[in-house]
């Protein structure tokens, strides 16, 4: 950290304390094409924070870059700034591994490896060097606990994880992102594949865990996004030059749904998109 | 329904209804005639099937007895004897083949699925496209160049290189293809918790392919076991192999592991279709009786090797969806 970085942090540090992330001037690209741009954004910390609108304007670009894994796109770059905990992330040499450690996925379909449900879970922990059977059921028991899961899978824990119901499946995965100890936890769609119900209890889910993490969750359904966020980024592609996707406003979740201030995002969320 | 309430037809509803009966009598007769015509031709289709199979079973089932599966070949003139030499030959030429053929097959395939448009990948796709249409005895004559000329002697072990080469292509080609369907998102869930490219894919994406690749790799065994031309300048062929009396007689002469398992690989052996091949050829009612009695035995040992990986995937399956 050279002494320019310090002087902000410690000037920012009312304000750092509540951001676990801070995005500055982001803009991705898919070789020459900029599918996200500009973008400025702020995670805070226990809180949930939703990322709304259509189809194509770059969600899960933007979700993706949050923890590196756009470096799995070979065509894909990203600029800018990603501060966690007021470390720039987006520089070579950070260690990525690290960094997926400490900001968690979860996908739209549910994804349990081809394992056991103990597998699954034990599959992050494993890979960071835990290996006392004692030590893995203990994290086991607790991330399914805290996925809300244990209750209704700890008498078959050695059968398969795909076994289980798609909404248990997509509980499992949270479960799995959870058993090491991340800090943020993005969302991409979490619910779009689950029926009602299982719906429900992802978003009851999140509602607890945001206690201790940090979430992001980008969303097509607008009554989720007003129920479970605290705030609410909302995109849409510039409608002059190159398409790209960018947060045209970002505010409290209540703000974004009763008085947004931008037009098109009024028309968006009440449903005269178009 | 709308089609009733006579007042808000539109035109088209109306021209359905009319020409309902007529539309609906055309796609009956129709539906029938198709139908009888795409079973007719299945029927045909599975005529030459069935009749391979039953007469293989009619006339390879009148000489097959016990005898024949426990016994190495008897001099013409002598009553029994079987083809144990054959029956061993073909699996252990078809093991060793897929030993040396499988790991590097797969880690081919894992390198194709991953980097499709690298000049490599575009190299191996290409070169597999062009190795499986060598025909198998070029390959088999590739073998006796390579490895039987320069090792002075025909052996089991230049069979199944040659039997290798001729599996390589068809299980790198549908290994590849079972790897492609494995969704992205698995491999990102494994990458995302920080997990290495080589880890997700041990155990994460061979896993979720596997029952394909396991199916892969039964065909192309099932299929290279049945043939001849790879293996008769290379196994050639060996009446009096027989592996029981090998392991015995290294065992008595404290041989160690290698040095059996040099035995059993270092000397020429035969395999079903060779014996086929070659008593068919003879003019002895004998010998032709014997020949479709080891028709029928490789029919069978083939539809085991299937048997075996069907019930193995199927069982897989049950555990893996529960
Ligand atoms: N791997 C890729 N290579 C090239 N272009 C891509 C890639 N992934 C996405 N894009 C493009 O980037 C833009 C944004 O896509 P993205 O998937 O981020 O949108 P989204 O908002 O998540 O859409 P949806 O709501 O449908 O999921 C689109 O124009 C898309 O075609
Ligand atoms: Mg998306």
């Amino acid at each position: 950290m050279d002494n320019h970085n310090e002087n902000q942090k410690s000037k920012e540090q009312g304000k750092a304390a509540m951001n676990k992330m801070e995005i500055k001037d982001l803009a991705v690209f898919y070789g020459k094409f900029r599918a996200v741009t500009d973008i400025q954004m702020d995670i805070q910390t226990n809180k949930i924070t939703a990322i709304i609108g259509p189809s194509g304007c770059g969600k899960s670009t933007l979700l993706r870059s949050f923890n590196r894994m756009n470096d799995l796109t070979p065509s894909a770059r990203v600029e800018g700034q990603i501060l966690l905990d007021g470390e720039n992330i987006n520089v070579p040499g950070v260690d990525v591994v690290d960094v997926r450690r400490r900001i968690g996925m979860v996908f739209q379909r549910p994804n349990p490896f081809p394992k056991s449900i103990y597998d699954n879970v034990a599959y992050g922990p494993r890979l960071y060097g835990v290996r006392r059977k004692n030590d893995l059921d203990e994290i086991v028991e607790k991330s399914l606990k805290q996925a809300a899961l244990w209750e209704e899978v700890k008498d078959k824990l050695h059968q398969s994880g795909l076994s289980i119901s798609g909404g248990q499946q997509q509980r499992l995965c949270i479960a799995r992102a959870l058993a090491v100890e991340p800090e943020v936890i993005l969302m991409d769609e979490p619910a779009s594949a689950l029926d009602p119900i299982s719906t429900l209890k992802i978003e009851e889910l999140m509602q607890e865990l945001k206690k201790e993490y940090s979430i992001v969750i980008v969303t097509h359904n607008m009554q989720q996004a007003a129920r479970v966020s605290d705030y609410t980024a909302m995109m849409m592609l510039s409608k002059e030059g190159e398409r790209s996707g960018t947060v045209i406003e970002f505010d409290d979740t209540k703000a974004i749904f009763t008085r947004p201030k931008d037009k098109r995002t009024e028309d968006y969320v009440t449903g005269r998109f178009g | 329904m709308t089609a009733h309430t006579t007042a808000h037809q539109t035109n088209f509803q109306k021209l359905i209804e009319k020409n309902h009966a007529s539309v609906s009598l055309r796609r009956k007769v129709t539906n029938a005639v198709m139908l009888s015509v795409t079973g007719l031709m299945t029927i045909l289709a599975l005529i030459p099937l069935f009749w391979i199979i039953g007469y293989v079973v009619y006339k390879g089932g009148q000489y097959i007895n016990l005898d024949f599966f426990i016994h190495t070949p008897r001099p013409l003139g002598m009553e029994g004897g079987g083809v144990l030499n054959a029956i061993q030959g073909t699996l252990i030429i078809s093991g060793l083949a897929s030993l040396i053929a499988i790991p590097p097959a797969i880690l081919a395939a894992f390198y194709a699925a991953n980097n499709p448009n690298t000049p490599l990948g575009v190299v191996l796709r290409f070169s597999t496209d062009v190795l499986s249409g060598i025909p198998s005895i070029v390959i088999g004559l590739f073998a006796y160049a390579i490895i039987v000329k320069p090792m002075g002697h025909y052996s089991g072990f230049a069979g199944a290189v040659a039997m290798a080469m001729l599996m390589l292509p068809t299980i790198i080609r549908t290994t590849e293809e079972m790897l492609k369907l494995v969704p992205h998102t698995l491999r990102e869930a494994s990458l995302g918790l920080g997990a290495p490219e080589w880890k997700t894919s041990i155990s994460v994406v061979l896993p979720a392919a596997l029952n394909g690749i396991m199916t892969g790799i039964l065909l192309s065994v099932a299929r290279a076991a049945g043939e001849t031309a790879p293996l008769l300048f290379t196994a050639l062929g060996n009446e009096r192999y027989d592996l029981g009396l090998i392991i015995q007689s290294g065992i008595a002469q404290k041989q160690g592991f290698f040095e059996i398992l040099k035995r059993v690989f270092d000397q020429p052996v035969d395999s079903l279709p060779l014996t086929l091949w070659k008593y068919a050829q003879q003019p002895y009612p004998e010998r032709i009786e014997q020949s479709w009695a080891a028709a029928l035995v490789l029919m069978i040992v083939i539809l085991l090797i299937n048997i075996f990986t069907r019930l193995w995937v199927e069982s897989r399956k049950r555990r893996l969806q529960g």
